[in-house]
């Protein structure tokens, strides 16, 4: 079942197309790296899925529905969650109340009892279980990442977007991060993951779309996308340039 | 449990006072429930989200005004109700335009709002019906207002607490801390901002009508004095405006306190609002509350 289709999606700020007719189509279940370098609009494509941004044009279809420009708590509550590529956390609230949020106003709207199930399990995915009552603010950088994961997760999202969640995490954290993926999508979670690791993406992605200068420029099986010459040309440079 | 019958004993405990006292302290009661009530009613919005409004004024001095306009024609509970219903209709109308603004922008509109609804009043009475001042003679006496205004404070207190144990106070925490991650949490930001909103103007426009009594004549000079909106401010954030009895604790000794400095130092108490409102900000920044909690937890630490 497709669950995600962005149609000719386009995002312009003043004369600079951030994304360009971006088009691909996502089957439930299924976990897809999104690549490129820096500034290509990879940042911004989420934004537009996760509704942060409006889409200047194109459609983004979720679940037979488009969603396009439609405000971020409506896109919330039909079940996207997202990371931020800066990590954003509520400073002044609990771990539980962090993540009981999503559990509570997004796609479920669980209250009571069950909104506290739910955030304590998204907290124990995420290795956080036992400092439930500690304050947000005084949690370290990973800790912090792993909140924001759990937040996301107590969303009970559909589609999770990942915006360099695992950038910045030492090479034990790392594995352990990315076995964190792994099983979420085993979970059947559809994931969308930015993601510059290249050792993750192979691991955890069977398939690839690379952007560039906004416009998706290959889209496909891991190895073969990573092999293409256009990509290679994306992040080397042109063979003429050299 | 426990707590509510503490808090219920001691509005019993309250509401007798009047039997014991004589008429200068009943008024001193009075300013101090009407200060309470204030502070109270502003952190129930403001004390989570952070919005800084400075708007107090303009709608407890409408609340004053509708009673001075409404008292002679209609039965004073009318009056309160009409007063209600005026104050929730202006919140939403300001609320609607204004809660998309943030930060500094907020405050500057919300201050601006106090005066713009003293000026468009001030050139009603003197081009429309050619009169300033209005006199309110209402068969109330002290007891009556005191009472009425313990219940606001009351009123104000409970859904306060309410509020903060339901999905509403999670999402003002939330949006408090960061709008954005609120947003994208499920909360449909303007509609609980405009809520909240919309409950705090409407206490405060009672407050202003259930004091207005008091004055016998208003006009828009007297009700629309900014210097209410500033106090409530300062009272609420000494207290700790994002605690349920940080209001309260503020407001009683800053009310008693500038009750005495304008006995004795008419001319230039003004001078101490602005110094109190600096000292405030820069040493309990989080509030009384939020200090003595960060000094227990100090002395703990150090006990053996």
């Amino acid at each position: 079942m497709t669950l995600l289709k962005v149609d000719k999606a386009a995002r312009n700020f003043g004369g600079l197309k951030a994304v360009d007719q971006v088009s691909f189509e996502m089957e439930s279940g299924t976990i897809m790296g999104l690549l490129g370098p820096n500034g290509s609009g990879k940042t911004t494509l989420l934004n537009l899925i996760s509704g942060f941004l409006a889409p200047s044009s194109g459609k983004i279809i979720f679940n037979g529905q488009n969603l396009a420009g439609a405000r971020v708590d409506k896109i919330a509550r039909a079940g996207i969650a997202r990371t931020f590529q800066l990590v954003r956390i509520l400073p002044s609230l609990t771990l539980l109340e962090n993540v009981m949020l999503p559990a509570v106003f997004g796609h479920q709207a669980h209250w009571g009892k069950e909104a506290d199930r739910v955030a304590r399990e998204a907290l124990e995915k995420t290795g956080l279980g036992d400092r439930a009552g500690a304050h947000a603010g005084d949690l370290n950088y990973i800790d912090q990442k792993r909140l924001e994961l759990a937040r996301a997760l107590a969303a009970e999202p559909e589609l999770l977007l990942l915006d360099e969640w695992l950038a910045g995490l030492n090479p034990t954290e790392l594995q352990e991060g990315i076995r964190l993926i792994s099983s979420l999508s085993g979970s059947g979670i559809t994931i969308i993951m930015v993601e510059h690791i290249m050792e993750a993406v192979r691991a955890l992605c069977p398939r690839c779309a690379v952007m560039n200068a906004g416009k998706l420029i290959a889209d496909g099986e891991t190895s073969q996308v990573l092999s293409d010459k256009s990509v290679i040309a994306a992040y080397l440079g042109d063979a003429e340039d050299a | 449990m426990i707590r509510l019958a503490i808090a219920l004993a001691a509005l019993a405990a309250l509401a007798v006072v009047p039997m014991f006292v004589s008429e200068y302290e009943l008024g001193l009661m009075i300013g101090m429930a009407t200060y309470v009530a204030l502070a109270s009613a502003w952190a129930l919005f403001s004390g989570h989200t952070r919005y800084i409004s400075l708007a107090t004024v303009a709608f407890y001095g409408t609340g004053a005004y509708t009673v001075a306009v409404l008292n002679e024609t209609l039965p004073y509970p009318v009056v309160i109700l009409c007063a209600g219903l005026i104050g929730a209709a202006m919140a939403l109308l300001v609320g609607l335009s204004t809660l998309r603004l943030s930060g500094i922008y907020f405050v500057i509109f919300t201050f601006g709002l106090a005066e713009l609804v003293r000026q468009l009043i001030t050139w009603y009475e003197v081009t429309i019906t050619g009169t300033l001042g209005r006199y309110i003679f209402l068969d109330l006496s002290a007891r009556d207002i005191y009472w009425q205004m313990l219940a606001l404070v009351a009123i104000a207190i409970g859904l306060t607490a309410w509020i903060n144990r339901s999905r509403l106070g999670l999402a003002l925490r939330a949006i408090g801390d960061d709008e954005v991650v609120a947003a994208h949490s499920g909360i449909h930001l303007a509609r609980t901002k405009l809520f909240a909103f919309t409950i705090s103007a409407t206490l405060i426009t009672l407050v202003g009508a259930v004091a207005s009594p008091r004055w016998v004549y208003v006009e828009p000079l007297i009700v629309f004095n900014p210097t209410v909106s500033f106090l409530t401010v300062i009272m609420a954030l000494l207290g700790g405006a994002n605690r349920l009895w940080g209001p309260l604790v503020g407001a009683i000794p800053l009310f008693l306190l500038f009750e005495w400095l304008s006995v004795n130092f008419p001319d230039t108490y003004p001078i101490f609002l602005g110094l109190m409102f600096i000292a405030v900000v820069f040493v309990l920044p989080n509030g009384l509350l939020a200090g003595f909690d960060d000094l227990r937890a100090r002395f703990g630490r150090t006990k053996p």
